[in-house]
């Protein structure tokens, strides 16, 4: 059973090796037949991974401990549910869901991609290809997932406690839809470098693309913060830890992608740089990926680690992005520049943006890699965690932020920002009343604190602005309003959706921040405890037996003014015998868009409970304008102009070069 | 301005932001990564007062002394020097005698470790990195922690 899965991996290895050769060289010797091979090579290779990943998979759900990785990382009492998301819950089965998302981007392109000019779909499926092939062998060659154990253990070793949890299985897959979904922006790079040729349909044919990586990839990192914020029990949404740097730098890579191929979709301009950052931003995922599965970094999420297993990967990320970037730099000066445009116009504005979000990924890359270099250098073991990245990302994002209501209301190719000024007065007149109001009428409220939130609202409002106006509110009757907001492109609700978004998850962090409450104390059944205005009362600790652990669960009532009870929160302390690991199972209960946060902690020596109660304010607006973002993200990929249909007139004139791109 | 001088100044005010960005950049390497010893170091080493650093190594058998509310005492020690640490919170759920952990705060005046935060990490068979790779040098690593 399990060898099938074993067998078809090797054979999508195979696959991937003619992939990575055949359609490449019929398009540069002009053989239709050869390049015509890619498509159904890039979807068998799909079915074989998809048919390995099915088999480990049904070996964790039937707990088939004689292989290594299910004993190593399964328990016959675990819940279904786990045992089937255990599977990508290790290094092993997470590396082959890299591969099995990959293989499915590069069938998607092999499916989807009739309309691409021929000897660029046959390019970009042969360097998905060497992806593919890169990390089938590292799979098969260090992380065999399917290896046997004889004889064959009666139970697993189970999975780590603190991974059996809805929110992990679904941010890796999430994740991983991002990372990967990158690799084919990468190709699409690099295919165009080898063709020598690359305009405005380039960027529109990479764009959905870019918007469906980024918007899984917003997704995922939300999804991972929620998970750390509410498993690991130190109630932190983001910690600048290693790993949570590694995801985040795609992203502001990605980001900065998004808004560079809209430049050059639309203008023509930033040719050049758009191509690079499509490059940069795939070699930041595999950065990550190294980072995360080599165990180079201390990270709160390295888990067992084998340094053999990190020099393979190092490998590949050497071999990638040196490689592409060689061709870049061989490449590069013989494509031609785009068009021109003024300092203040749309395409400017988003020449900033690109500024300010590359900036802000190379001080968390410096951030993250500097104890490498230092402990390599002088064998000095340091750390960069939060007071750096405060002090060099945060001055960076600021007038980000600031700047962004701006942007999609200037003009192309020369705006006007006294008249861009102008129109966002309402929005500027009411982000300066939050301002005052959080600052006259809410307690403890600082003047940073007060202007953290206006900035927020700036954002908020700013983006709803350039969707007023772009409908013509107040300037035309309201049907006539109405029939132009709904003739709106879809992209213009995306960029408004997004952009509220990250103006809710700035009021989430800005909310906890500067306004979260912590209460540490020892408390004995009866006591009570008061935070923020709240008064809670600890009513027990009972032991309760679930299927694989025990845990003490503590029982807390919120009490009303006249101290009767009407809300409870329970928080737990779990003990999972076979792994003999302990975890926290905090108590959260959400108000508004505000948490009550509960952790518990040891028994103290007379018999009493460490307790430690956060009030989070506006804390779960962190994760839900990131799901606006992403859903801004869906909506812009179902634009007609970026519906894969879209560039069909393109392509007589795309095909009809081929003899001066194999030139 | 000439179309020449134009596109000067904006390359200009893009390396200013640049060399602006790369300023801060170094200057917060330098005032806010913290660095990393075992107790065994600290003789050699030269700490300003109030100077954070992460101290790590082995929870030292006995030295668990938990008060009435939430202080918490113990001693991290690499087998031939220990230095007591004082906390106030919860500890990790993995903290436990011969454990290995990652502490960071500040020496207090009494020579006495004040830490804000103490590490034990999400896996059982786990040693913070740095830990293990000082005790490895001490020789005084064992293979299984449990």
């Amino acid at each position: 059973m399990v060898e099938i899965g074993h067998f078809a991996l090797v054979l999508a290895f195979a696959l991937a090796l003619v992939q990575s050769v055949l359609p490449l060289a019929g398009a540069r010797s002009g053989n239709a037949r050869m390049m015509a091979t890619g498509g159904p090579v890039a979807i068998t290779g799909f079915v074989m991974v998809a048919l390995a990943f099915a088999v480990l998979t049904l070996s964790y759900a039937r707990s088939d401990f004689s292989v290594v990785n299910v004993w190593e990382n399964s328990h016959s009492l675990k819940p279904m549910l786990y045992k089937i998301t255990g599977t990508w819950g290790n290094h092993e089965g997470s590396m082959l869901l890299w591969v099995l998302i990959l293989t499915f981007f590069g069938a998607l392109v092999a499916l989807f991609g009739a309309n691409l000019p021929a000897t660029l779909r046959a390019g970009v499926i042969s360097v998905q290809g060497w992806i593919g092939a890169a990390f089938l062998l590292f799979i098969l060659a260090t992380s065999n997932p399917f290896t046997r154990l004889t004889p064959a253990p009666i139970e697993g070793r189970d999975l780590n406690p603190v991974l059996q949890d809805i929110g992990l299985a679904i941010h890796p897959p999430l994740l991983y839809l991002g990372y990967v979904g990158f690799s084919v922006c990468f190709s699409f790079a690099v295919a165009a470098l080898i063709d020598g040729r690359i305009d405005a349909a380039w960027a529109r044919w990479v764009r959905p693309w870019t918007l469906a990586a980024w918007s899984f990839l917003t997704g995922g990192i939300a999804m991972g913060s929620y998970w750390a914020y509410y498993e690991l029990g130190w109630g932190g949404f983001w910690f600048w830890d290693p790993v949570e740097n590694a995801s985040f730098m795609p992203w502001l890579a990605g980001t900065a992608l998004l808004h560079s191929a809209i430049v050059m979709e639309k203008r023509s301009a930033l040719k050049i740089w758009t191509l690079l950052l499509a490059i940069l931003t795939f070699s930041l995922s595999l950065l990550g990926t190294f980072l995360v599965r080599s165990g180079v970094l201390t990270s709160v999420h390295a888990f067992a680690t084998d340094p053999s297993r990190g020099i393979f990967i190092l490998c590949i990320l050497t071999i990638f992005i040196g490689g592409s970037l060689a061709l870049f730099a061989l490449r590069a000066p013989t494509l031609t520049a785009g068009g021109i445009f003024h300092p203040v116009s749309r395409e400017g504005a988003l020449v900033l943006n690109n500024l300010f979000l590359t900036t802000a990924t190379a001080t968390v890359l410096i951030g993250t890699l500097y104890p490498l270099v230092v402990e390599a250098l002088s064998g000095d073991k340091i750390s960069v965690g939060a007071p750096f990245f405060n002090l060099t990302f945060g001055p960076l994002m600021v007038p980000l932020l600031a700047l962004v209501p701006f942007g999609p209301l200037l003009a192309w190719k020369r705006g006007d920002l006294l008249a861009v000024g102008q129109r966002l007065m309402a929005a500027f007149a009411g982000a300066l009343l939050v301002v005052l109001v959080t600052a006259l009428f809410v307690d403890g409220a600082s003047v940073l604190a007060a202007l953290g939130v206006g900035l927020a609202a700036w954002l908020v409002f700013g983006a709803l602005t350039d969707l007023a106006l772009k409908a013509g509110v107040g300037s035309v009757p309201v049907g006539t309003m109405l029939r132009r907001l709904a003739g709106l492109p879809l992209s213009v609700f995306g960029t408004t959706l997004a952009h509220l978004g990250l103006g809710l998850t700035t009021l989430g962090v800005v909310g906890v921040l500067s306004f979260e409450s912590e209460n540490i104390l020892s408390m004995r059944p009866g006591d009570t405890a008061e935070i923020a205005g709240r008064a809670l009362r600890f009513e027990s600790i009972d032991p309760v037996k679930g299927p694989n652990y025990t845990e003490d669960r503590a029982t807390f009532a919120l009490l009303d003014e006249a101290g009767q009870p009407y809300a409870s929160v329970v928080s737990a302390k779990r003990f999972y015998p076979v792994r003999q690991m302990p975890t926290t199972e905090a108590g959260i209960r959400t108000m508004g868009f505000s948490q009550l946060y509960i952790s518990i902690g040891d028994q103290t020596a007379d018999g009493a409970l460490v307790v430690r109660i956060w009030w989070k304010p506006m804390v779960t607006l962190i994760w839900l304008g990131a799901l606006v973002m992403m859903g801004g993200g869906a909506v812009s990929l179902f634009d007609r102009r970026l519906r894969v249909g879209a560039p069909a007139r393109r392509r007589k004139a795309a095909s009809g070069r081929p003899g001066e791109a194999a030139a | 301005m000439t179309r020449k001088q134009k596109r000067l100044s904006v390359i200009a005010g893009a390396m200013a932001f640049l060399g602006a960005a790369v300023a801060l950049t170094f200057y917060a390497l330098g005032q806010k990564a913290s660095y990393f010893y075992m107790p065994g170091d600290l003789q050699a080493a030269t700490l300003q007062p109030g100077q954070r650093i992460r101290l790590g190594g082995l929870v030292e058998e006995g030295t668990i002394v938990r008060d009435q509310g939430t202080e918490v005492e113990f001693s991290v020690t690499d087998g031939d020097s220990s230095v007591k640490v004082h906390y106030s919170g919860i500890l990790p759920d993995l903290f436990r005698e011969k454990q290995g952990v990652i502490t960071e705060g500040t020496f207090g005046p009494d020579g006495n470790f004040v830490a804000d935060s103490v590490l034990a990490k999400h896996d059982e068979n786990y040693m913070p990195k740095e830990v293990a790779d000082s005790l490895k040098e001490k020789g005084v690593w064992q293979e299984t922690t449990q």
